[in-house]
């Protein structure tokens, strides 16, 4: 049963992410974008991760995906030409191939370390990967670089507010 | 039937490639942006899946500070991207050369 819900959402995700990447308007790759980050919020409560799952669909496929199709929208691009068109085509041959061979590598990687790990892990506490605990990690273990992470939204909001004004000198 | 680690696994690199292919073979900066995006979603994803093998809480942990410098990096790129578009009228990389010489 768990399988054949990874088998499904794993499916969408591989799809979804293929068609990101060919679409000719960036409209559409957001689209397919958020179905990619959706499956893959189903694939993380899979893995007990309920926190990572809420922030998953409210920072990823909400915030940050109406923030890309805000720009989109606001910066009025024209369909372009399809990507595979001849001027670029050797050039995508090339990295295609070399993406490839990336692929294989990992996949040999994978399959010579992992492939004769036990399916479904060990067996975790119920509280493992839930809000009390990410919350209680977050201050105490990781209080450091939590509150590093304030500074980085800080300084990322005023570059961005800085950034996008009418002129830049 | 449990789902393999290995499984996970696959599929993160699998969505690993084919954000680098977005990225070695799409000229628009903002579809550039989108697969930088389903990168750090597939490491995510391979960060939450050792999580839950090994029991440990820190894979999840480093998947919120990851989620955390990714939204910074989009506000910031997107205004760049802005930026760009207002003073060359084009997402373009290959259009853009304000710094070569």
């Amino acid at each position: 049963m768990e399988l054949l819900v990874f088998a499904g959402l794993a499916l969408v995700a591989a799809v979804a992410g293929l068609l990101v990447i060919v679409q000719r308007h960036a409209v559409y790759s957001a689209l397919f974008l958020i179905i990619t980050m959706g499956s893959l919020a189903g694939i993380y409560i899979l893995l007990d991760a309920h926190f990572v799952w809420v922030i998953q669909v409210i920072v990823y496929a909400g915030a940050i995906m109406v923030l890309f199709l805000f720009v989109i929208m606001l910066l009025d691009i024209r369909s372009e030409p399809a990507p595979w068109a001849p001027p670029d085509r050797g050039r995508i041959l090339i990295a295609v191939l070399l993406s490839v061979v990336l692929l294989a590598e990992l996949g040999v990687a994978v399959a010579r370390r992992f492939v004769l790990a036990p399916a479904g892990g060990p067996a975790v506490a119920s509280s493992f990967g839930r809000t009390q605990t990410v919350g209680r990690l977050l201050f105490t273990d990781f209080l450091f670089p939590f509150e590093i992470t304030s500074i980085i939204l800080l300084v990322a909001m005023v570059g961005a507010m800085v950034l996008a004004k009418k002129r830049l000198h | 039937m449990s789902v393999p680690l290995s499984a996970y696994l696959i599929l993160s690199a699998y969505l690993f490639a084919m954000g680098v292919v977005g990225v070695a073979t799409r000229r628009n900066a903002l579809i550039i942006f989108m697969s930088i995006e389903l990168m750090l979603n597939a490491v995510n994803l391979s960060f939450l899946a050792f999580a839950r093998f090994l029991n440990s809480m820190d894979g999840q942990i480093f998947v919120f500070f990851v989620m955390v410098v990714a939204a910074a990096e989009v506000a910031v790129g997107l205004a760049i991207i802005i930026a760009i578009y207002r003073n060359k009228e084009t997402v373009d990389v290959a259009e853009l050369n304000l710094l070569k010489w």
